[in-house]
């Protein structure tokens, strides 16, 4: 390992930036002459637009324009697109309604875009916005699966009846009704996922730019995925060509999956700066964000484990209605259904799984990825059901695990629910976090715990992700309309410094140092000559962006792709230089050298006879050491690991404390240990949020989101929250070079989970059976009085 | 209406023309170009835009810019020591208190403050203290060990 190599964890190159205030995000560019764009959105979850009167807001000084969904229909501006397409059982296409940036004739939910203002002051378009006079028929409203999916459910749209988008299975029926017809004991559970509003800290931001000299547009937001954006935007929405389109990411506040989806503020941005020929900024409120976000889960779930009599697990049944909002967002489809379902064997062998989802409109914002994106739901369903299976079988519910554990020598392991997963060690994570945890003590903390009158649980949960969703051609096959390969380009400059170019997009996972820590370790450059290039559609070469833990099991594969062909050329070079064979060059600590001799040239005199090529094989060979490597994985990576949670409880106020957490996760070949410790605590902190405090609410009989701000939306504080112990135990990823999986989501994946087992374990000698997310005081206290009579 | 204000910033004097309801925190981003103070909310919960008045954390989302006229401003870009940096940032960075950033400026402007009425606060107290920042990314753990670290650099 070299100083900044692989494995070493260095601090970032990315931060002095951001400690000292010179971070550039979106909201932080002004472009000369812009505009102020205000959204007007609709205050009801539906209803019929009859007219929109807006001189009064024309009228007052500074106000440019105001423009409606006509104005955009007018211009022939197509609707956003979805990006995956789900076959029902019966192989028919899911419906899938337009979506326009601006809603023309009808609004679907709390926040749906119905026009904008555009005017020289953020203050005036404010102002402006509130003279905007729409006419609204209000229409009734289903907001949640419940009321969506009663009998004669107001409907969301007219061609999806009983608002069913899709009804689509995975596994097999036959098999899992044949497992179930021979157990000795069925276990089953009722789960509500809670709906979530990503919060990055970040709000959303646009500037849209024309340039009517070259007709080329720009634009500036806040994406995870700018050449994402620029396809969808620029083929379906607006019709710009690639080539007169730019989308420049800059650094981004935090996404957790919020950030993938293309929005319609980014049309409206880039539309209006063309009919108005000036640039249009829009940045959200904290309150816009709240009610235009794509927001997460949102599963209602019915499920049921056969067992044998020894606590084998013998099928899977799952029933499962995903709540998808009012219109299809950009991978909305793909959440509830193959990064869900594919995942319900979690860690075990399950044989037989069969699950059903239904995904469902509402009048609510759309539905989409956040942190985990469909695994977290599946993770939280499959550990709920194990433990409860546990307790009634009497097994404890390490043990039941252990004995469903996939072995270690299991790999590859075809599941029943499509996904092969390539390597893993869940008994050595499990022992890990186990000792970590010093479980063995528990029982005498719980003992110290009833002394003090409270009540102490234990719980775990032994997870499974997927991450870095390949190959594209089978996703493809699944529904996928996108390729899932990443770019990378190693652009090495003529003195030797090196720059790198890569499709992934960082918003706080340090791809800067990660990816420079790969370059050194290969190439023996200086870890300070090295720069990391994201985000920058005019810059990168096309790249899919960041999401789904794939950056460096994707975008960090494609880099060590480039970087074999610049090792390869340098060879080339290099033997010329020094008058040897190319085979017999090789590459030792940044020199290229002839093997078993003295004779050596540095990376840096390859570097420049490349670009200075007076002594150089040009018959032979281009001038020039720039590679890029495109890189489409064999199949997704699986990280998988074990939390384990204590909690303490007051029974007299239903506080729930958590005392310990410990983690032991198998990420593979890990690049920055430091990172991917932060990476872990940031994942444990949201999906203790989704236990413990979050959730979305909408007032049913309104339809108004009642947790639209912070003041009601309970997001975790410093002081909710105790040190995690984290550790690793790795086994290496058997289908890409470095043996890396990644390591985003798996916080949020596992500790759901394990934080609501300890919770019902801790109150289960009492007789409380289940507990609903989030474990709130106010639920605890009640579940404890329902049983205390 | 607008109104000259006036004040100094990070040790400069500074003025702009302002309507009379105009934050404090849009004078100093859109007005006077320092863009290191964030805004993430709207309901003065989220501490993106937390910076110094007279000596002590505000958020500047919740003062009106002619709240601030002949007041000592201080954000995030006049944390450095005369090109330095000072020893929160650098413990921010050494202990990898910062993911993505936004909220980073708001925290080190606030527990500043901190140190500065309790030169050794305890994890509790720091806890404690950041009731009034958000961080979506860091889960908190590395913002209190570096606040800690920070807090002894400069004690030292």
């Amino acid at each position: 390992m070299t100083e900044n190599g692989i494995g070493a964890a260095v601090r970032r190159k990315e931060d002095h930036r951001f400690i000292t205030g010179q971070g550039q995000y979106t909201d932080d560019i002004n472009r000369p002459n812009q505009l102020y764009a205000q959204i007007i959105r609709s205050p009801l979850p539906h209803a019929r637009i009859r007219g929109i009167e807006f001189k009064a807001a024309l009228d007052m000084p500074g106000v440019v324009a105001v423009l409606t969904g006509r104005d955009m229909a007018d211009d022939g501006v197509g609707g956003l697109p979805c990006g995956w397409g789900i076959n029902n059982k019966d192989g028919s296409p899911m419906t899938e309604p337009g979506h326009p940036p601006l809603a023309a004739d009808t609004v679907r939910y709390v926040g749906d875009q119905v026009a904008v203002v555009l005017a020289d002051k953020r203050s005036i378009a404010r102002d402006a916005a509130e003279r905007v006079d729409v006419d609204y028929e209000e229409l009734p409203a289903a907001t949640s699966l419940s009321a969506a999916s009663a009998e004669a459910a107001p409907a969301v749209w007219e061609d999806a009846p009983d608002n069913v988008c899709f009804d689509w299975e995975i596994g097999d029926a036959a098999a899992t009704d044949k497992a179930f017809a021979s157990a000795a004991h069925v276990s089953s559970i009722d789960i509500v996922n809670s709906r979530l509003i990503p919060n990055a800290i970040e709000p959303r931001a646009a500037i849209g730019e024309y340039d009517s000299g070259r007709d080329e547009y720009t634009l500036y937001t806040t994406s995870q995925n700018p050449h994402v954006i620029r396809m969808l935007m620029g083929a379906f929405v607006l019709n710009i060509p690639e080539h007169k389109l730019r989308i420049i990411a800059p650094d981004v506040g935090g996404g957790f999956g919020s950030k993938i989806c293309h929005y319609a503020e980014e049309a409206i941005v880039t539309w209006a700066s063309k009919r108005v020929n000036r640039p249009v900024k829009w940045t959200a409120d904290r309150s816009e964000s709240f009610m235009s976000d794509a927001h997460g889960r949102d599963h209602i779930s019915h499920a049921e484990l056969a067992l044998s009599k020894d606590g084998d697990f013998l099928g899977l049944r799952v029933q499962t209605r995903a709540n998808l909002g009012a219109y299809l967002s950009t991978f909305g489809p793909a959440v509830p259904t193959y990064l869900y379902a594919t995942l319900l064997a979690g860690t075990y062998k399950t044989p037989a799984i069969y699950c059903e989802v239904k995904g469902m409109f509402t009048h609510s914002v759309p539905v989409d990825s956040y942190r985990g994106a469909g695994r977290p739901e599946a993770c939280y369903l499959l550990e709920r059901l194990v433990d409860r299976a546990a307790r009634e079988t009497g097994i404890d519910p390490i043990e039941i695990r252990r004995r469903n554990f996939i072995p270690q020598d299991g790999f590859p392991y075809q599941t029943p629910v499509a996904l092969e997963y390539d390597s893993g060690d869940y008994h050595a994570c499990l022992d890990k976090c186990l000792e970590l945890a010093d479980y063995k003590g528990f029982e005498k903390r719980r003992a110290e715990s009833a002394e003090r009158g409270k009540l102490r649980g234990v719980g775990l949960s032994t997870y499974i992700e997927a991450c870095g969703i390949a190959p594209s051609n089978v996703a493809g096959a699944l529904g996928a309309r996108a390729g899932l390969y990443e770019s990378g380009t190693i652009r090495v400059n003529p003195t030797g410094s090196v720059t790198v170019l890569t499709g992934s997009h960082s918003h706080g996972q340090g791809h800067e140092t990660t990816f420079a820590q790969l370059v050194t370790e290969a190439l023996g450059v200086d870890f300070d000559s090295i720069e990391v290039v994201h985000g920058d559609t005019g810059k990168i070469p096309f790249g899919m962006g960041t999401y789904g833990s794939r950056s460096l099991a994707v975008g960090g594969m494609a880099l060590m792709a480039a970087l074999e062909k610049i090792k390869t050329k340098s060879r080339k070079i290099a033997a010329h230089l020094l008058e040897a064979s190319e085979d017999d060059v090789e590459f030792v600590d940044g020199q290229l050298r002839v093997a078993g001799t003295d004779r050596a040239v540095s990376f840096g005199d390859v570097a420049l006879a490349a670009y200075v090529p007076h002594n150089y094989p040009l018959d032979v060979l281009e001038p020039g050491l720039d590679e890029t490597a495109f890189y489409d994985p064999k199949n997704f990576t699986f990280p998988a690991g074990c939390h384990i949670c204590e909690v303490e409880i007051d029974p007299d106020t239903g506080v729930v404390e958590i005392d310990r957490f410990t983690a032991a996760d198998d990420f593979g070949r890990i690049i920055n240990p430091m990172i991917v410790e932060g990476q872990v605590h940031g994942g444990l902190t949201q999906g203790i949020g989704q236990a413990l405090y979050e959730q979305c609410v909408y007032d049913d009989d309104s339809g108004q989101l009642l947790t639209g701000s912070y003041m009601d939306y309970c997001m975790p504080k410093a002081d909710n929250l105790p040190n995690f112990e984290v550790t690793t135990n790795t086994t290496l990823c058997a289908h890409n070079v470095l043996g890396v999986k990644g390591c985003g989501e798996a916080g949020t994946i596992g500790s759901t989970p394990a934080v609501i087992n300890a919770v019902v374990d801790a109150l289960s000698d009492l007789g409380v059976k289940d507990m609903p997310i989030p474990a709130t005081p106010e639920r605890v206290w009640q579940a404890i009085r329902a049983v205390s009579g | 209406m607008s109104i000259t204000v006036s004040f100094t910033l990070n040790g400069e004097s500074v003025s702009a023309e302002v309507d009379n309801h105009t934050l404090l925190v849009d004078m100093i981003r859109d007005q006077l170009g320092r863009t290191g103070t964030h805004v993430g909310c709207d309901t003065s919960q989220c501490g993106a835009c937390v910076i110094h008045v007279d000596g002590r954390s505000v958020k500047s989302c919740t003062m009106l810019a002619v709240q601030a006229e002949g007041a000592d401003v201080g954000t995030i870009e006049g944390v450095a020591l005369n090109g330095n940096l000072h020893p929160m940032h650098e413990a921010f960075r050494e202990h990898h208190g910062l993911h993505c950033g936004f909220c980073t400026p708001g925290m080190i402007m606030s527990v500043l403050d901190l140190v500065q009425q309790n030169p050794d606060p305890s994890e509790k107290e720091i806890r404690e203290w950041l009731e009034g920042n958000f961080c979506r990314c860091t889960g908190y753990q590395n913002i209190v060990r570096a606040v800690r670290a920070g807090a002894q650099a400069m004690r030292s």
